[in-house]
């Protein structure tokens, strides 16, 4: 029985006008519309977010005050982060979980669609929220996105609580958002699909899920605690009350550690499914892969202090973090190394998802040995705070993370609009990136090992050749990403017509599918042996 | 093929020496420094050895990759092998990694543990980070200033050319011995700072309220130069660190003549009789001055401020307002609660009587007022309150 023509009835129903319009997509418990949204405002975010770096790139192109007074330019360092991480990163494999989950287990939608549609209609206001900060008197949060106190208590503008406000919206969000993920996965698996039998994004995303329970609360703490020393006459993080600003950096990057790999894992998950598909060849050592998930989200809770080895904390937690840090290298290394057996032996094809795979474990492998090296306390001295920690993080995250989105995007959008992107236009998007991400970030290495500190607005006269090749990189990089919205839109509206099976080597049930796949996608469990 | 070859190598020695021109010149400098103390030598040491291995570690990942990627390809008909499980070879890049690991955890942690050893130092030096200078206390000789940044703010807005150490010159440097273990205890008076000289090795972050230690023992004389590592505040970009290390007997001179200079500039603030007049253009041309090396970070160089965290000074009850006392005290010792620093201890009567000119004519507050540094000297006096000890067994315990 073909499932999609039993189904093709029920599909959105939407009424007329602008009200029918608005109606059907804020009142949507379908997990594909749902996806769809927090996809589309990942989107959004990414040029925002992106045009704010393109401002500090703007700035920092020769020394000197340029575009940005100090102020402004604290204040776009701080967004950028922000949203770069909350409004992208996070709802961007949100969505794609939305998508893909119920398609991938065999179910016909998420498990609680209600939950679904509040996890995402928070986000709007909470980003609505955050940047009005921008316009408010005394400027918007200039004290970076880490937030530290009391920088970001006594001595911030009054825009914080807002801030402090819409962190908290997100935190729901998130919270609700993988309340369901782990619901979905759990509960609604067809009959036979075993959880060792689960796709490698599936378990991703229930690990990442766990970790987001996990840690989401404890920011709320942090930030709450903020508001109240702000507001409320408690000192949690002032020495003068008897409290500590180092008890806050524990609290925040007791979140701000595993949230790295909440970043990073669904990336993980998105790889494990491209580069099977394209060599053609099973994913090799799958156990390992869960495992190493796990093992990678256990340490993640154990290693916080690295990002604070020079606040003094004692020689002991010194070397147990540090320790502790560079054992994660060790399952992330099982995960680098199986991608390279599976393309190994292969019988690979380079369509644009597979470009940015293999680009995404060239550098990500690249990000993860400089993390080595920042795990090592005494080198960490020098490295700290500087742009070798920018390079080391935006090389995990941007050719990282970023270049596994749009994998993933290219690698599903035929399976959910039904129509082929255009293969050249996805090629020049993956070259473009993929050089001109390296001329941004590659020097800022050199940059911090020369002593350049970060989230500086001025720089020394040494500093400036380097810079200037950051933004030429920063400016090709962010203008070669309208070829990737552009081929987005095309893509949605019209196109070559694909068949269910898009790609020739894609396993899994979503491709069982039609596509586009039926608005209840398995209405009927399928049969999996 | 062979032609290729000879553009690879074309490219290598290209690639070879812009590499090894590039890490001798200052302007392209690629690698850590090496430094001049023994924590520094560590740990660029330390470094090189993890780059070395990343490297390698890098080269065998990337090469297998590379090799399937150029040879398993469909387009040249090779047909994908069918294993997905190799439970040997799972277990063989767990245990080398982790040996690698342990390889690297031991010359770390022995360097680690000299960095944290702090003990047998000769000289002790506070260091106190505020937005955005810092202030050093030599705490066994006494001497105490302030190391502000000394680049001209026209410099900063592109009104002249940039001079050579731009943004990394200080009016006042931090003189140490060469030869002698400096201990560094580091904290700061609001947020969180962070002193770092990359060639001493040093970097500690000033916690306001707590108080960490850092060592250096420099081995050769010279001039060393840092920034503030976190962020501050929107003066983080302009407090940096300069650190002159010259041979004890210099050292000793320089610290007799501070304690000498110190002792005259703090007597020469409170006495009223060896106070100059000044003319009102001298006072706003020094006012100025001063104004946009260091009100204007808050105030902004159009005295709008950033309110309501930095009050607008064009218009403001203080600087338009009677009595003017009220407006100097300020300067002199901030407002408690709020970011106003007190500047009495930095800034001298003539440079606090120019900022105070300028401050209540420019912008539109003409108010016509002239403060001399006599005023300020008065105000000074006036302020100074001697401590009362309070006898607690003659109020019979009660207070």
């Amino acid at each position: 029985m073909n499932p999609s023509a039993t189904h093709i009835s029920h599909g959105p129903e939407q009424g007329r006008g602008v009200i029918g319009f608005v109606k059907r997509w804020l009142y949507t418990t379908n997990h594909k519309d749902i996806g769809t949204l927090y996809l589309l405002i990942a989107l959004l975010n990414f040029f925002i977010a992106g045009g704010m770096a393109l401002l500090i790139r703007a700035e920092l192109f020769q020394p000197g005050h340029r575009f940005l007074d100090p102020n402004t330019y604290n204040q776009m360092t701080t967004m950028h982060g922000l949203i770069m991480l909350f409004g992208v990163i996070m709802p961007a494999f949100t969505g794609m979980a939305n998508w893909q989950i119920p398609m991938m287990i065999g179910a016909p939608d998420m498990a609680l669609p209600r939950l679904n549609n509040w996890s995402f209609w928070l986000l709007p206001f909470a980003f609505l929220l955050l940047m009005s900060t921008m316009f408010h008197a005394g400027g918007g949060p200039n004290f970076g996105w880490t937030m530290y106190a009391p920088l970001s208590t006594k001595f911030a503008p009054p825009s914080t609580d807002f801030m402090i406000f819409s962190v908290h919206m997100m935190g729901i969000s998130s919270i609700m958002g993988s309340i369901n993920i782990i619901a979905t996965i759990l509960n609604l698996r067809a009959p036979g699909m075993t959880m060792m039998k689960m796709p490698m994004f599936c378990w991703s995303w229930l690990v990442t899920a766990f970790l987001l329970i996990a840690i989401m609360p404890v920011l709320a703490g942090a930030v709450t605690m903020m508001l109240a020393d702000r507001h409320f006459g408690t000192s949690f993080f002032e020495a003068a009350g008897g409290g500590d600003p180092i008890l806050f950096q524990h609290i925040f990057w007791f979140f701000g550690h595993p949230e790295v790999y909440v970043l990073v894992l669904p990336a993980f998950g998105v790889i494990s499914e491209v580069i099977p598909a394209f060599s053609r060849k099973h994913l090799f050592g799958y156990n390992f892969m869960v495992y190493a998930t796990l093992c990678i989200a256990i340490l993640s809770f154990i290693v916080w202090a690295h990002h604070m080895f020079t606040t003094g904390i004692p020689l002991g937690a010194e070397l147990f973090f540090m320790y502790a840090t560079m054992l994660i290298s060790v399952p992330t290394g099982i995960k680098v190394f199986n991608w390279v057996s599976t393309m190994f032996r292969g019988s690979m094809t380079f369509e644009t998802p597979m470009l940015f795979a293999i680009s995404f474990v060239f550098m990500f492998t690249f990000g993860g040995l400089t993390g080595l090296m920042l795990s090592l306390v005494p080198a960490d001295y020098q490295y700290q705070d500087t742009y070798f920690v920018v390079a080391h993080f935006h090389y995990v995250l941007v050719p990282g993370v970023v270049f596994a989105l749009m994998a993933g995007t290219y690698y599903w959008l035929p399976k959910w609009t039904g129509h082929m992107y255009n293969e050249v236009m996805g090629k020049w998007h993956f070259w473009l990136s993929t050089i001109s991400v390296n001329v941004l970030f590659f020097p800022m290495h050199f940059l911090g090992l020369a002593g350049m500190p970060r989230r500086i607005p001025d720089y020394a006269l040494q500093f400036t050749n380097f810079n200037v090749i950051t933004s030429i990189g920063a400016f090709i990089f962010g203008i070669s990403q309208l070829l990737f919205a552009w081929n987005i839109i095309k893509t949605i509206r019209g196109g070559k017509k694909v068949d269910g099976q898009v790609w020739e080597g894609a396993r899994g049930l979503e491709w069982t599918l039609s596509s586009p796949p039926p608005y209840h996608s398995f209405s009927v469990p399928p049969v999996i042996n | 093929m062979l032609k290729k070859c000879l553009l690879i190598k074309i490219l290598l020695i290209i690639f070879c020496s812009v590499f090894i021109n590039a890490s001798f010149a200052n302007n392209w400098r690629l690698n850590m420094f090496k430094g001049v103390t023994p924590l520094s030598h560590e740990m660029y040491n330390l470094h090189m050895i993890a780059m070395l291995i990343c490297a390698i570690i890098g080269f065998v990942v990337f090469a297998i990759m590379i090799y399937s990627i150029i040879h398993h390809r469909k387009s040249k008909g090779y047909k994908a092998a069918s294993f997905h499980d190799n439970t040997r070879l799972e277990i063989v890049w767990t245990v080398i990694p982790f040996l690698i690991l342990l390889g690297l955890a031991f010359p770390a942690t022995r360097s680690l543990i000299k960095l944290e050893n702090t003990d047998n130092s000769d000289v002790t030096i506070k260091i106190v980070g505020s937005q955005w200078k810092w202030e050093y206390y030599y705490l066994n000789e006494g001497v105490h200033f302030y190391s502000n940044l000394a680049t001209p703010y026209r410099q900063i807005q592109n009104k002249i050319p940039k001079g050579n150490h731009y943004l990394l010159s200080v009016d006042k440097a931090l003189v140490v011995p060469t030869n002698q273990k400096i201990r560094f205890l580091v904290t700061s008076s609001d947020v969180i700072h962070s002193w770092w000289v990359p060639r001493l090795g040093v970097k500690r972050d000033a916690i306001p309220g707590f108080m960490h230690e850092a060592w250096a023992t420099i081995e050769k004389p010279g001039i060393y130069r840092g920034q503030c590592t976190e962020l501050c505040g929107v003066g983080h970009g302009y407090m940096p660190i300069v650190v002159r290390a010259v041979p004890e007997e210099e050292y000793k001179k320089w610290i007799k003549k501070q304690l000498d200079e110190q002792q005259q500039w703090e007597l020469k603030q409170i006495n009223l009789n060896a106070q100059t007049n000044l003319t009102r253009k001298q006072l706003m041309a020094l006012g100025k001055k001063k104004y946009l090396q260091i009100c204007s970070y808050c105030h902004r160089e159009d005295g709008m401020g950033l309110p309501p965290m930095y009050p607008a000074l064009k218009g403001s009850s203080v600087a338009v307002g009677y009595p003017i006392d009220r407006h100097i005290s300020m300067i002199l010792h901030g407002v408690p609660g709020s970011a106003m620093q007190a500047y009495g201890d930095m800034l001298s009567n003539e440079e606090i009587a120019a900022v105070v000119t300028y401050e209540r004519n420019a912008w539109e507050n003409n108010t016509n007022d002239i403060v001399q540094p006599v005023d300020i000297a008065q105000t000074r006096v006036a302020s100074k309150h001697e401590p009362k000890l309070v006898h607690k067994s003659k109020w019979g315990g009660l207070r």
